[in-house]
């Protein structure tokens, strides 16, 4: 339509679903439904336009597809987009986790339901831009743009320090996103283009590739987010309202993830295997240290928060083990993770609108009063941990793999990280769900309702079906990692045959 | 000898002003006594009957009256910024002159006579003509600061303003001199000429003059210690006058100078302009963070734009006189955007100024806390708002021109001024209402919609300003 494809389309729907909530008047109740119900079927229908646009997708073809270009800021900056094997599960959990978080924000946001309802619109044009977008420029613009709305989110309906947290975020994400901002600026003066797919075809110098590395570091690692810029999160986490925490849970983190995947890996492959060794030494810490961290914490939120930090620990050591298992592993648990770690905090967010509190000492013996939430607890949980037969195993298992062929001491260590992950995830589960049923105000607690069980069952299909099935996200990888790969060993195998013959 | 003609087709515009001004004030002296606001409908009048005849398709380049006047793309760009500039604050003015029973006549002449001064200065092709159209605009400007003479701040202002403002001329005419002694002409192309090969300290020396008293004109730290004063004690709609077409005049002018006059002298200026860019950078940044009230904090704000302006300046390429030419016009509209919501703040009769009567007002007036809101993150400088790409402009002709460690301070301090902008949003949303604002008229509210619009929706189609400025940069080289 007008020259524009589908994936633009996935990319404003929501915005005309946001105008539409702008369009209603009055704050009583039959407009806080329609605002609810508005974004509700926005984000639906999103959904099923992403499956149409999956539809199209060949996953056996490694390069650009659905692409469309249109000049932008001149001819050299584009309005391009485009989706590979990498980038297009992302756009599908994303769109996929957006109608839950409408969900769950149904009955616990009852104050500014409209600008909740559009920030959260706004948020999604965002966040698939990002993983569409092949341009430089344009892919920074909904990156840096999402900071706009989660930092409402996180500042109108987030908890008591939410002020505090609020700025945290905006501030450190915004330092790292700046430094990229003029790596972009000097890759544009090198290639005299945005457009990525001319970027990746460009060689930038030893020296130049280092500094560009490192200032595309700056902001992954915060987003990421890596030890030990990972302070930001579990302030986010904890303040942000329940479908606050799932987004960033779920999709921001990836962001980080799908940066390193897109741009430092294959444009700077110098520089990436030149810095890997930093990257796993950081991983690890990542891994062993906010697992200890997380077992001492007696906040959930803040537990599952640091949790998340360990795992995306596992992700940043798959990625630059730069090899087939370990660049399929962190896909795989990027998209596991975005559903496990949603999942568990919608868990939380289920409790927490009955009790609100989240400290983990106010509860216990919950398996008693509320069965079947004790049941999905435990599923979600479990992935957490990485039991086989749940997605949680499949990419950690393939991140080690990678990990061990690349650098086996790496490896050993990353290994400790999943006994420490069963340790304080077990120990949560016990402590709410097990031992006896002794405070007064849980005696009449409710199990899950029909929408909050609408809310879980999917996602616990999925973890489970993804566990024992991985076949549907790594075929679709597949082809486009295959190729990441291969021109990644050409890059570096040439830099080795330069060297060789200078000496 | 071009015919007459000729040259008064170039200087339509200042044609226009000159005798209009003249005659809006016999107008004004012969209706003494009545207070209404056909002076300033004329004025508005004019002011857009010039922005038009800037429009008229004429050919080139034209230097005219003896070399000491040019009309080039870059002019008619800067021109249409200054006349959007006066034009706007006279709109915003009407209800608060009226309110604050300062609504005389002379007001909308003296905006006029001060546009009238900034367009001599952005043609000023010659040392002479700048001083000429500076003064003029400075006169005119010292005036409207203390226009409410019966309030002691606005009064302290006005005062302040003129005797830094003297101090700059003076400096300002010293380092004319020097460099009219030692180059032998007051031509800019000539001086230019004058400088090739070795040059004399006494011309650097005559440069660092000249640089420091146009300084004071944008407010370039260290020559901004009027700005905070002079920006909370005058008259909001004069602030918001003073904050907008006055910065245009003399970015203009700076550029049109540091370009045509001295491109052989290059790493000279570069220095000091590296140096005003850096401070003023810190200080818009640092020294916001404290207040309190908002006209000041405004006043820090563009301190922080104008060192962030410069970092386009300092590569000395196209590019980046592109990059701030791009800049000035997003902030002419985020600045008069601002400057609306403020003139919105509003109390029964009171108008009020400090960031505390904003609390709450995203439940008090929800589009209004979000345009004003959205003002905010535009001068952050956050994408996709107007304000990250004129960011993106000017940081980029510094990145291409290798000033990698300028790029890098820059960004820093425009993490450290974003906090402050989202302190004003945490007013507006976060925190519990405070007294709700009274409504206001339809000019106020149009300019914030307008601007608001405008950097809302700048990056649907941002190639008009793009190629205007780019043809307009194009034109100084």
């Amino acid at each position: 339509m007008f020259g524009f494809g589908i994936l633009s389309g996935l990319i404003f729907l929501p915005l005309v679903g946001a105008a539409f909530i702008l369009a209603l008047r009055g704050d009583d109740e039959p407009t806080r439904n329609n605002a609810r119900w508005a974004a509700l079927v926005t984000t639906v229908i999103v959904f099923i336009l992403s499956l149409v646009a999956w539809s199209r997708f060949e996953p056996g073809n490694p390069g650009f597809q659905l692409v469309e270009q249109k000049d932008w800021l001149g001819s050299a900056v584009l309005y391009k987009l485009g989706v590979d094997g990498i980038s297009m599960p992302f756009v599908l959990l994303t769109t996929f986790l957006m109608p839950f978080c409408i969900l769950a924000s149904w009955q616990s946001i009852a104050t500014r339901v409209r600008e909740y309802m559009i920030c959260f619109l706004v948020l999604e044009t965002l966040m698939i831009g990002v993983f569409c977008a092949l341009d430089l420029v344009l892919f920074y613009l909904f990156f840096e743009g999402g900071l706009i709305p989660m930092f409402l989110i996180i500042g109108i309906w987030g908890g008591k320090r939410r002020i505090y947290a609020s700025f945290k975020f905006f501030l450190y994400t915004l330092l790292g996103s700046l430094l990229m901002l003029l790596a972009i600026m000097a890759m544009y003066g090198v290639a005299g283009t945005t457009d990525i797919t001319v970027l990746l075809q460009t060689k930038f110098g030893a020296s130049m590739q280092k500094w560009l590395w490192l200032a595309f570091f700056a902001s992954f690692a915060v987003k990421m987010p890596m030890w030990p810029v990972h302070t930001w999160l579990p302030d986010a986490h904890v303040e942000a309202p329940t479908a606050g925490s799932v987004i960033l849970a779920g999709i921001l983190l990836k962001m980080g993830g799908y940066g390193f995947l897109r741009f430092s890996i294959p444009m700077f492959p110098d520089a990436s295997q030149y810095f890997a060794p930093l990257v796993f030494t950081l991983s690890i810490i990542a891994i062993v240290y906010t697992s200890l961290v997380a077992l001492v914490q007696d906040d959930m939120k803040k537990l599952i928060a640091y949790s998340s930090v360990a795992h995306m620990g596992f992700v940043t050591m798959g990625i630059f083990a730069m090899n087939q298992q370990g660049v399929q592993g962190a896909v795989f648990q990027m998209v596991s993770h975005g559903l496990v770690s949603g999942a568990l905090f919608l868990c939380v967010g289920v409790v927490y609108d009955r009790m609100h509190t989240r400290e983990i000492a106010a509860y216990g013996g919950l398996a008693r009063r509320m069965p079947l939430f004790a049941v999905a607890l435990m599923v979600f949980t479990m992935a957490n941990v990485g039991l086989p037969g749940t997605s949680g195993f499949v990419g950690e298992f393939l991140t080690l793999i990678g990990a061990f062929n690349a650098n086996s001491w790496v490896a050993l260590f990353a290994t400790t990280g999943v006994i420490l992950s069963a340790a304080y995830a077990l120990y949560l589960y016990r402590r709410v769900i097990f031992g006896v049923l002794d405070k007064p105000n849980l005696m009449n607690i409710k199990d899950l309702s029909a929408r909050e069980i609408v809310l879980l069952a999917p996602l616990l299909v999925l973890t489970i079906y993804y566990g024992v099935q991985p076949g549907p996200i790594l075929d679709a990888c597949a082809a486009s990692v295959t190729l990441l790969v291969k021109n990644l060993d050409a890059a570096l195998a040439i830099t080795k045959t330069a060297a060789v013959a200078l000496h | 000898m071009p015919p007459i003609s000729f040259a008064l087709a170039h200087t339509l515009p200042e044609l226009i002003l000159a005798v209009g001004a003249l005659v809006l004030l016999m107008l004004g002296a012969f209706r003494a006594g009545r207070t209404d606001w056909i002076i300033s409908e004329l004025a508005i009048g004019l002011l857009g009957v010039a922005l038009i005849t800037l429009f008229f398709p004429l050919q080139g380049v034209a230097i005219v009256w003896d070399g000491a006047f040019i009309d080039d793309a870059f002019a008619r760009f800067m021109k249409a910024l200054a006349l959007i500039g006066a034009l706007v604050s006279i709109l915003l003015s009407r209800e608060y002159m009226a309110r604050e029973k300062i609504d005389q006549f002379e007001f909308p002449v003296l905006i006029v006579l001060a546009t009238l001064g900034m367009l001599m200065l952005i043609s000023a092709q010659s040392l002479i003509a700048l001083y000429l159209g500076l003064e003029l605009m400075s006169l005119a400007l010292y005036v409207v600061a203390a226009f409410h003479r019966d309030n002691i701040r606005a009064s302290e202002a006005g005062l302040k303003y003129f005797v830094l403002g003297a101090l700059s001329s003076g400096m300002l005419l010293y380092g004319c001199s020097l460099i009219y002694g030692f180059a032998g002409t007051v031509s800019f192309t000539g001086i230019a000429e004058a400088l090739r090969g070795d040059v004399s300290i006494g011309v650097v020396f005559g440069l660092v003059f000249v640089l420091a008293g146009l300084a004071f004109k944008m407010s370039l730290a260290p020559f901004h210690m009027w700005t905070p004063d002079v920006y909370e004690g005058a008259p909001t709609p004069v602030t918001a006058f003073f904050a907008s077409a006055p910065k245009m005049a003399a970015v203009a002018i700076m550029l049109r100078i540091i370009i045509t006059a001295f491109p052989g002298i290059t790493t000279q200026w570069q220095q000091i302009i590296v140096f005003v860019s850096i401070l003023s950078m810190a200080i818009g940044s640092f020294a916001a963070i404290g207040q309190t009230n908002l006209k000041r904090l405004m006043a820090y704000s563009s301190i922080g734009h104008m060192g962030f302006a410069m970092v386009g300046l300092v590569a000395g390429t196209e590019l980046g006189v592109r990059g701030v030419l791009i800049y000035m016009a997003i902030y002419l509209a985020m600045t008069l955007g601002t400057f609306a919501a403020i003139l919105s703040m509003r109390v029964g009769d009171r108008y009020v100024e400090t960031i505390d009567d904003l609390k709450g007002l995203g439940r008090n007036n929800g589009w209004m806390a979000f345009f004003l809101a959205m003002m905010m993150f535009s001068l952050a400088g956050i994408p996709p708002l107007a304000g990250f790409f004129a960011k993106w402009y000017v940081f980029l002709a510094a990145i291409q021109g290798g000033f990698y460690w300028l790029s890098v301070i820059g960004v820093l301090m425009s993490v450290v001024s974003t906090f402050y902008y989202l302190r004003i949003v945490k007013v507006i949303y976060f925190d519990e209402p405070a007294a709700a604002f009274s409504p206001v008229n339809r000019e106020v509210t149009g300019v914030l919609v307008l601007s608001s619009l405008a950097i809302l929706l700048f990056w649907v189609y941002p190639s008009p300003i793009v190629n205007a400025a780019s043809a307009a940069a194009k034109s100084l080289f």
